[in-house]
């Protein structure tokens, strides 16, 4: 723990994105408790209101603006990105279970499962994830519920592959071996000795696809087919102020920028993790 | 080299069949499309005629092997919102998804290579840092946000090029741009990396040590190995952008695949979403598989390991 830190100090761009990270987790958490505007309740007076600011360090009532129905953008921004963080977080975790144990049957059990289960994968990389995406949430209709179980949908062949390449390697160590040796039992090499030695992987697998499912939701939510209003999620904000576009450059602006910053931080935090355990990819960056 | 070739088409078709599969038993799940054409208020009797009329009274599996069988020849039926066969609507709009790729693809990769090249040979330089700073910047641009910031930029504020539509070489610009910036991005920072591990292996040495001038180095030793997985990344962005279009084409309001398929969506247009994110996803495993041939050509050593 203590390498990782310092190893990460020393790291600017993984510093930086650890930062912004915690940053907007810490903003997310503790949002109901800022003294905010209430997200879904709009003041018609104040509709499309330009960002105000009386000061420099003085922000007026609406820092951000005010969208199409005069809801305060900056308070809609921080409550979205408890819904933005909540969607991506579960639906990764969810991909990133299913896909590690698929992944660990398939390359220790090798045979016919691992043949089913990898074309299952090529099939499924067959159809573009948005496509894919956009199908199912249409099927099941959009709910904060179906959204987390799509964007696991289009995760778990992520983790499956790079876990099943790991486990092939590590079904002929020496531990897993002599584990076979003394008796014990598949289930229990695989999730007892194999399971610990591929989490490091999945970790970085997860960080990665975080960035990803967090651009597919708000692209789901700007179709109209993410969480419902009047929730606030930022693809939404984006798509509702689209057409007010000329005249209030604000209420797609800063929603657009919150996304960037969130899958940026990510990014370069994912990056630098992988690096940090995979030495070999460190030399060249 | 034939033996691997038809091991290939084989898995592509597997993949095509398990894509038609997919489709078929998911819109399934989309609700009755019978009930849904007629007027509210018709009567049950209605819905079960018009439910015969379509085979939708069949039992799941027959359907099943019909629409397979139907498929294969390109059928889908006929579009309920177009009333013309669900084939022929996509088609029609496949030129202006491939126009749209195709370019976002060619100024994505030149640009994305340039860069990344760039990037890798001015090494600890200024622009280094500023190839890569934007490479991180467009990887973490959500498209659909990138093309409105264009339109506010270049079409609102400007008044240089039209917010949307079809047609003029004026109305590719900003789509094409948008959806190449991710492009070049990933193929940047990928191409990067990966020259900066060829530059590290020893036939480059020998190469400088015998006295090749840096173009010949360049061309000859370094780009050419560095190509392999810039083709391998350029397969997986088509399935990116393929499926990038389907935003793009909402925000830039073009008359495209992607476009076409989200409007059927909204209406349950059945045979519309099924022809198109069939064709879609053929078109994207052929061009895997054209790549997997131009690996054979471009790398010996895959030519003969296989």
């Amino acid at each position: 723990m203590k390498h990782f830190l310092a190893e990460l100090i020393k790291s600017k761009a993984g510093l930086l994105g650890a930062i912004l990270l915690i940053i907007i987790v810490f903003v997310a958490l503790s949002a109901p408790l800022l003294d905010l505007p209430d997200p879904t309740r709009g003041d018609l007076r104040a509709r499309l209101a330009g960002p105000t600011w009386d000061g420099l360090f003085s922000p007026g009532p609406h820092p951000l603006g005010t969208d199409e129905v005069g809801r305060d953008i900056l308070s809609r921004l921080v409550h979205g990105s408890r819904i933005t963080l909540l969607v991506a977080t579960a639906a990764v975790l969810l991909g990133g279970v299913v896909g590690t144990i698929l992944g660990i049957i398939a390359g220790y059990k090798g045979g016919i499962v691992d043949r089913i289960l990898m074309r299952l994968v090529d099939i499924q990389l067959a159809i573009p994830l948005m496509l894919l995406a956009l199908l199912v949430v249409a099927a099941l209709g959009p709910s904060l519920r179906n959204v987390v179980l799509v964007l696991a949908l289009t995760s778990w062949i992520r983790y499956a592959r790079i876990i099943r390449a790991q486990v092939l390697s590590l079904r002929e160590r020496e531990f897993v071996q002599s584990a076979r040796a003394i008796g014990a039992s598949t289930t229990r090499i695989m999730f007892h000795h194999i399971l610990p030695n591929v989490m490091t992987p999945a970790l970085v697998v997860g960080t990665l696809e975080l960035a990803r499912v967090i651009i597919m939701d708000s692209a789901l939510s700007f179709l109209g087919l993410g969480v419902q209003p009047p929730t606030p999620s930022w693809g939404k904000m984006l798509a509702d102020g689209r057409v007010y576009l000329s005249s209030a450059w604000w209420a797609v602006t800063f929603p657009g920028l919150a996304i960037v910053l969130t899958v940026l931080s990510v990014n370069l935090f994912g990056d630098w993790l992988r690096d940090f355990f995979d030495p070999k990819t460190r030399s060249t960056k | 080299m034939t033996g691997f070739i038809l091991r290939r088409l084989a898995e592509s078709i597997l993949a095509v069949w398990g894509v038609v599969t997919i489709i078929f038993f998911v819109t399934r799940v989309l609700g009755d499309p019978a009930e849904l054409l007629l007027p509210i208020g018709a009567t049950g009797a209605e819905i079960d005629a018009l439910s015969a009329q379509l085979g939708l009274n069949q039992p799941l599996l027959v359907q099943y092997f019909q629409f397979l069988g139907n498929a294969i020849f390109g059928d889908f039926g006929i579009s309920y919102q177009h009333g013309r066969p669900a084939m022929t609507v996509v088609l029609e709009r496949l030129p202006a998804t491939a126009t749209l790729a195709i370019s976002a693809i060619l100024i994505g990769v030149l640009f994305g290579a340039v860069a990344g090249a760039i990037a890798a040979l001015k090494r600890g330089k200024a622009i280094e840092l500023i190839v890569m700073t934007l490479a991180l910047l467009g990887q973490a641009t959500p498209v659909f946000w990138l093309g409105i910031m264009l339109i506010l930029l270049f079409a609102v504020d400007l008044g240089w090029l039209p917010t949307g539509g079809y047609g003029t070489f004026a109305h590719l610009i900003l789509p094409a741009f948008t959806l190449a910036v991710f492009v070049s991005a990933s193929i940047a920072r990928l191409l990067r990396s990966s020259i900066l591990d060829i530059l590290k292996e020893d036939y480059i040495r020998t190469a400088r040590a015998k006295g090749l001038t840096r173009p010949v180095v360049f061309f000859w030793h370094i780009a050419r190995n560095a190509l392999i997985p810039v083709v391998t990344m350029t397969a997986i962005l088509t399935g990116e952008l393929l499926g990038g279009s389907v935003v793009t084409e909402t925000v830039f309001s073009w008359p495209g695949i992607g476009r076409l398929i989200i409007q059927a969506i909204e209406v349950k247009d059945f045979p519309v979403i099924q022809a198109g994110i069939t064709l879609i996803a053929t078109i994207f495993v052929l061009i895997n598989f054209a790549v997997d041939l131009l690996y054979g050509l471009l790398d010996p050593r895959i030519r003969s390991a296989r």
